[in-house]
């Protein structure tokens, strides 16, 4: 019925850099009113335009829900991703006016929970800082265990430690702290929610022990950060729009589709929501999917395919877009 | 110009009526001549002047005999007002849409004034003047969502979404076509819907959860749904089915006109900024055979998706004893000729 969300005509109010890694950006509405209220979790989809090419990266929001004048997202710069993170560091500076999506929420709290128990990994870490804005707003019962490479690549750890002091606990991967997981997750009270946000492997841990430790799927939450990755060109035809386009190495198939004039409907552009899931007509060659959407089945099938996140090496493939 | 509220009942006497300019209004939801389900769902945008869908919460000249109405449904059972205890931010939610979308639609009749938390809320049609602090339930006379719906036309339901489904965990109910809050408080999406017959084999409810967890803020959505009533009552629910069950078999030949009503919902589903939730306002309209028929077309069109209605949803919607009464009287106004493409009068 619609493709994506409502848009938000945006200024940047300010650039941060945090680390040497990490750049905070500050928007603001161009009209001078306040953004839309968002819940802790939400994010929003970022239009770069880069030259000739358009770009959409969702970015989790970070500042307070109860603080609407300006959003805030935090950028990690990725030397060999599609070029995004890179653009928003280098070309995105304070008075530039940007399109941001409305605020989208696929990683919300459970509200019911007695206790949230957050693990954040790198840069995932960012959705936490709005939830637990939120929740401390609220009195809510909330522990946050962060893991990073050293002191100094913690993105906003200071800050965490301290608003909330004794509820913020750190580990560095430098000096070999390790979280406790099993001890941790052995000893939460009952009502506790589990909710864990960062590289593949440490979602994928922490949801193998919560699971093996007895934990009810439903009280364990995660968001993927499935950036597009780049890869090889390759063309495909959109049978229904008879079109023939051509994917470069630094796009996704996803926006190599709306370059070309057609708009599935998508939300998170990281592969998770299954908005702009898209049938494969025919192809010989082999897909490289990267999404969390799709059964193992229906990857093996060859059958569908999420051009957000993922791509194609072969001779041809036809879509039905 | 303000709106002339009328002074009318939904009970006892009924003397509920709709004025000629609120007949022309009515949400008629038929736009062809037969009726069967679809997942009638579109974007819930501003319509045409002087039609229901003018605001996007639609305020009119029955607003205050219904909200004196819900106050006397709630003094009987005050179980028709529930919120499960993590639905309280859902609760500040709607109440920051309905005090938005009132004020904005009838500034004579409602004013919202905010400095930070600090909130006035002027309410003229029910002499009501508070002033809160946003997010302290301590500063209100009820729960938020209780303060506010006692103030809103139509039912509202609170749903929660985790796990791939909604649950329905608030809600304000006392206009309602036979179903209860008490009952489905806490149930999901599937369960509510299980007594809805034919629906589920098409797979109407799977794509209506898929669409409805997708629902996104900014963008509402809205659906028409319909029955029929005897007696212009609000109260419809299972537990009141001593009262209002047995106005079914009082449908004569000659009370047809007065005692039929057709109920029409508006239902529409808006995503909740703060809770992640989903509210879903189901907004009843009743309209009289006698007040239907006025407008031609509707009469004719009435008629043959009545005549026409498989067994099952006659069934479903509770017309079995009086249908056949209904059709005879609605033929008579059935000269046969072609009825125009939409919903609107001619």
């Amino acid at each position: 019925m619609s493709t994506g969300t409502t848009k938000l005509d945006v200024v940047v109010s300010d650039v941060v850099p945090v680390n040497e890694l990490v750049t905070c950006f500050h928007f603001r509405r161009r009209d001078g009113e306040l953004l839309p209220t968002f819940s802790g979790g939400a994010h929003v989809v970022v239009e770069m335009r880069d030259g000739d090419r358009t770009r959409l990266n969702p970015y989790s929001l970070m500042g307070s829900p109860l603080d609407t004048r300006e959003y805030t997202i935090s950028v990690r710069r990725d030397d060999v991703g599609r070029g995004g993170s890179l653009f928003m560091h280098r070309s995105v500076k304070p008075g530039l006016e940007m399109v941001i999506s409305y605020p989208v929420n696929l990683f919300s709290l459970d509200l019911r929970a007695k206790k949230h128990l957050m693990l954040a990994g790198g840069i995932g870490i960012t959705p936490f800082m709005a939830q637990t804005a939120q929740l401390a707003g609220e009195g809510g019962n909330f522990e946050l265990h962060y893991t990073c490479r050293t002191a100094s690549l913690g993105t906003y750890a200071d800050v965490l430690r301290e608003r909330y002091d004794r509820r913020i606990r750190l580990y560095h991967d430098d000096r070999d702290e390790r979280i406790d997981l099993d001890r941790l997750l052995s000893t939460q009270p009952l009502g506790t929610h589990l909710y864990v946000c960062g590289p593949a492997g440490m979602i994928n841990w922490v949801r193998d022990r919560a699971a093996a430790l007895g934990w009810p799927s439903e009280a364990v939450h995660f968001e993927h950060f499935a950036a597009p990755q780049p890869g090889l060109p390759f063309d495909v035809t959109l049978a229904v729009s008879g079109k023939t386009i051509r994917v470069d190495e630094q796009q996704s198939l996803l926006e190599a589709i709306e370059a070309a004039g057609v708009d599935p409907p998508y939300l998170c552009r990281g592969g998770v929501c299954g908005q702009c899931e898209t049938n494969v007509i025919s192809y010989d060659g082999k897909f490289i999917h990267n999404d969390h959407w799709l059964s193992e089945e229906d990857h093996r099938s060859g059958c569908k395919i999420m051009p957000c996140v993922s791509r194609f090496e072969g001779r041809s493939l036809v879509l039905e877009r | 110009m303000g709106i002339t509220f009328r002074k009318e009942t939904f009970r006892d006497d009924f003397t509920f009526r709709n004025s000629p300019e609120h007949i022309r209004r009515f949400p008629f939801p038929f736009h062809e001549d037969a009726y069967m389900y679809a997942v009638n769902i579109e974007p819930h945008v501003v319509g045409p002047k002087g039609s229901v869908l003018e605001n996007l919460i639609d305020v009119d000249e029955h607003y205050v005999a219904e909200m004196q109405d819900r106050a006397l449904v709630l003094a009987e059972d005050p179980l028709r007002c529930q919120s499960l205890p993590h639905m309280t931010l859902a609760g500040w939610d709607l109440l920051e849409l309905l005090m938005e979308q009132q004020a904005l639609g009838y500034p004579e009749h409602f004013t919202l004034t905010r400095d930070g938390d600090r909130w006035r809320w002027i309410n003229r049609p029910l002499g009501i003047d508070d002033t809160f602090t946003f997010g302290d339930t301590s500063t209100l006379p009820y729960g938020p969502m209780e303060y506010i719906t006692r103030q809103s036309q139509g039912d509202f339901c609170i749903l929660d979404q985790r796990d791939g489904n909604l649950w329905m965990d608030a809600g304000m109910v006392t206009t309602q076509a036979d179903w209860s809050l008490d009952f489905d408080i806490g149930m999901n999406f599937f369960e509510w819907h299980a007594p809805v017959p034919l629906a589920h084999e098409k797979g109407i409810f799977t794509r209506a959860l898929k669409f409805l967890t997708n629902i996104q803020q900014g963008k509402p959505a809205r659906r028409l749904n319909w029955t029929m009533t005897i007696n212009p009552r609000l109260d419809t629910s299972p537990e009141n089915y001593h009262k209002w069950g047995p106005d079914r078999t009082t449908v004569t030949p000659e009370n047809v006109g007065d005692k039929v009503h057709l109920r029409v919902e508006l239902q529409s589903f808006w995503r909740l900024p703060r809770s992640n939730g989903i509210v879903f306002p189901i907004r009843c309209y009743l309209i009289k055979m006698d007040e239907l028929v006025t407008q031609p077309k509707w009469a004719r069109r009435l008629h043959r998706v009545i005549r026409d209605l498989p067994e099952e949803l006659a069934t479903y919607k509770g017309l079995t004893r009086y249908r056949p009464t209904l059709v005879e009287w609605l033929s008579k106004l059935d000269d046969g000729s072609a009825t125009s493409p939409g919903f609107g009068p001619d």
